[in-house]
């Protein structure tokens, strides 16, 4: 199906976010020496080993306790150094929430939580590991900035990004292997959006794996003759609402496409943005107050309406509401 | 249930291992280390020691309750649970994949048959089987609670919260145990982040400590597990420390944290299942 569509972007290699991650880590350690890595016995999941072997003295493993990671890298700050915390999504925020909220953002600290496996995509662990809530309780905290990047190339420029960004952040990648669409030298500015394809009918907003799916969306609904703009949206907080804005302007409706539950996430934040400034019909690609589940990354896209597929229904279902 | 024979106990020891080896490869994930590990413990207590009933009812008055913190073991508890009836064998085709009761991780979202809670982030079975021992002595039910957790899971500061929690409330109807492999993740336990002293640290709470050190021979679980029932109703909580080979069974796979959460390709598995030949019929 991909194949016979003209997509606005085409990819040789395919990797997973979190090896983004891992490689970002380990020049960013090679830059800076404040930097620091803590991990919860996950070091291979997070790819994390690179780092660890080249730094040992600067790589903590903290074994199964996430609170106290937690704590230890709000205590690393305290004199200069920059922590990066690594586990999977749903022990780096559910599980720690008040450490995070206590001793990181109301106490203003330069922690990097670092998350892993966010989403459906994680696949067969299922429901109890797949977090679909994270965005949402991060981005309700003070102090917090929230990125998913939506690829290998991006989430490596998102993690050097962070080093030089002084405050508490979220970052959130995941499990399978993905398109890199992205290019390897593209600049990662905190909290200002890209525009991927240009349209003039309906933006779609996406982040994280979503905006691959967009960019096939774009291809799908412009074979009907329906001119799609796609936006990456790779930093949910602070949001690019000038970008939003300017975009919408122009074509009058939105979709907003995450892995995430509706409830609290991306789309969320972008209809305060519309409801204040510009009411507008927007459609909501995300989970719907359900949990996930056991299966292949793409059989619970389909299975949760998360795809390509669905993302032209609800851009279509956008467009005539206009 | 009726009592088996060591010997019938062994055999069906084997094919749980196939069960589990079967599961994990059909799918190509989840996580066969601890599984082949405990399946000593876990036919024991499900074909031997615990009074349950397969005709499953959620509050499970006037029966003993299993509770599985490490849920990552969930192959090994979907064959037993199988294969004591709870539901069909053929069910464990579907371990891990769309659409089903076998969640990667124990559910009760699907209602799949014997479990009460889902597991899967570790830390939270104690404070949970603690709390059904509790609902069982205020509904005056005279049975036990079991739980198992790993020993990596004893890193969770959760776990020695309800510890502490179990021993000042006397909750002595509650047999926990914990899958002492020394083994997690990244490494041997002694490397990640060291136990040091399980036992001390559990008698120091103020529990009751018994140790089996061969969790993988029949004989001596069953033992291990009359003599834990013994040390029950007299004040204190009982902890069972299983000393277990991560793989046991499959001469590969043994000893080793490689196989925690790696599953076997058709070459390992056809292998691995040649040392496993007992078998009472493959689902
Ligand atoms: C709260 C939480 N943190 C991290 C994990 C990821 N994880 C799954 S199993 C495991 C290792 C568990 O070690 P142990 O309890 O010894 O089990 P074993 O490896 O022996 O099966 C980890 C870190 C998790 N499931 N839950
Ligand atoms: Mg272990």
């Amino acid at each position: 199906m991909e194949k016979i569509l003209d997509l606005k972007y085409t990819y040789t290699e395919k990797k997973d976010t979190r090896s983004g991650f891992g490689d970002g880590l380990l020049e960013a350690g090679r830059n800076n020496p404040n930097v620091v890595g803590l991990c919860a016995d996950l070091i291979g999941s997070l790819k994390m080993g690179a780092f660890q072997k080249e730094f040992p003295e600067r790589f903590f493993q903290t074994g199964i306790a996430e609170a106290n990671m937690i704590g230890l890298a709000a205590g690393m700050t305290i004199g200069g150094k920059i922590p990066f915390t690594g586990t999977f999504a749903n022990f780096s925020t559910g599980r720690v929430y008040d450490q995070i909220r206590q001793s990181i953002a109301y106490s203003e600290k330069n922690v990097k939580i670092c998350a892993s496996h966010a989403g459906l995509t994680l696949g067969e662990d299922g429901a109890t590991h797949q977090i679909l809530e994270d965005v949402g309780m991060m981005k309700m905290l003070p102090n917090m900035t929230v990125i998913v990047p939506c690829d290998y190339n991006q989430t490596k420029a998102a993690t050097l990004a962070l080093v030089d960004h002084h405050g508490p952040a979220y970052l959130r990648f995941g499990r399978p292997n993905w398109p890199i669409f992205t290019p390897s030298d593209q600049k990662f500015e905190i909290g200002k959006a890209i525009k991927m394809i240009e349209g003039k009918d309906v933006s779609i907003f996406a982040t994280g794996h979503l905006v691959w799916e967009a960019v096939v969306a774009e291809a799908m609904l412009r074979e009907e003759g329906i001119s799609a703009e796609v936006i990456n949206i790779h930093t949910i907080k602070p949001l690019d609402e000038a970008a939003i804005l300017e975009s919408v302007g122009k074509t009058g409706c939105a979709v907003s496409a995450e892995e995430h539950q509706v409830n609290g996430g991306l789309g969320d934040s972008i209809a305060q943005v519309l409801v204040r400034n510009m009411p507008s019909p927007l459609e909501y690609i995300g989970v719907n107050d359900s949990f996930g589940e056991s299966g292949t990354p793409t059989q619970l896209l389909e299975k949760y309406g998360l795809n390509a597929e669905n993302i032209v229904k609800a851009a279509k279902k956008a467009i005539s509401r206009k | 249930m009726e009592k088996k024979s060591i010997d019938q106990l062994k055999k069906i020891c084997s094919q749980v291992r196939r069960d589990c080896l079967r599961m994990v490869h059909a799918v190509q994930s989840g996580h066969p280390g601890a599984a082949l590990g405990l399946t000593e413990y876990f036919v024991a207590l499900y074909f031997q020691e615990m009074e349950h009933n397969s005709n499953f009812n959620m509050d499970g008055q006037g029966e003993d309750l299993f509770f599985l913190s490490n849920g990552h073991v969930s192959a090994l508890w979907y064959s037993v649970l199988a294969r004591t009836g709870y539901f069909s064998t053929e069910e464990l085709k579907t371990f891990r994949k769309i659409s089903s009761r076998l969640q990667g991780h124990p559910a009760t979202e699907e209602g799949l048959p014997g479990v009460r809670i889902a597991s899967g982030s570790l830390g939270q079975g104690l404070s949970v089987a603690i709390g059904a021992a509790q609902t069982k002595k205020l509904n005056r039910d005279n049975h036990l609670v079991y739980v198992m957790m790993g020993d990596g899971e004893q890193q969770e500061g959760q776990v020695w919260e309800a510890a502490m929690y179990a021993a000042h409330h006397k909750v002595d109807n509650l047999i926990a145990a914990i899958d002492y492999n020394g083994q997690q993740i990244d490494g041997p336990t002694e490397k990640v982040m060291d136990l040091k002293n399980l036992r001390a640290k559990y008698e120091a709470f103020g529990w009751d400590v018994v140790e089996i050190r061969n969790g993988n021979e029949m004989e001596e679980v069953l033992k291990g597990l009359e003599k834990a029932k013994s040390l029950t109703g007299k004040g204190k909580p009982v902890m069972i420390l299983l000393y277990t080979e991560m793989g046991y069974g499959v001469d590969f796979m043994v000893g080793t944290h490689k196989w925690h959460g790696v599953a076997p390709n058709d070459e390992q598995l056809e292998n691995a299942l040649g040392q496993l030949k007992e078998t009472l019929g493959d689902y």
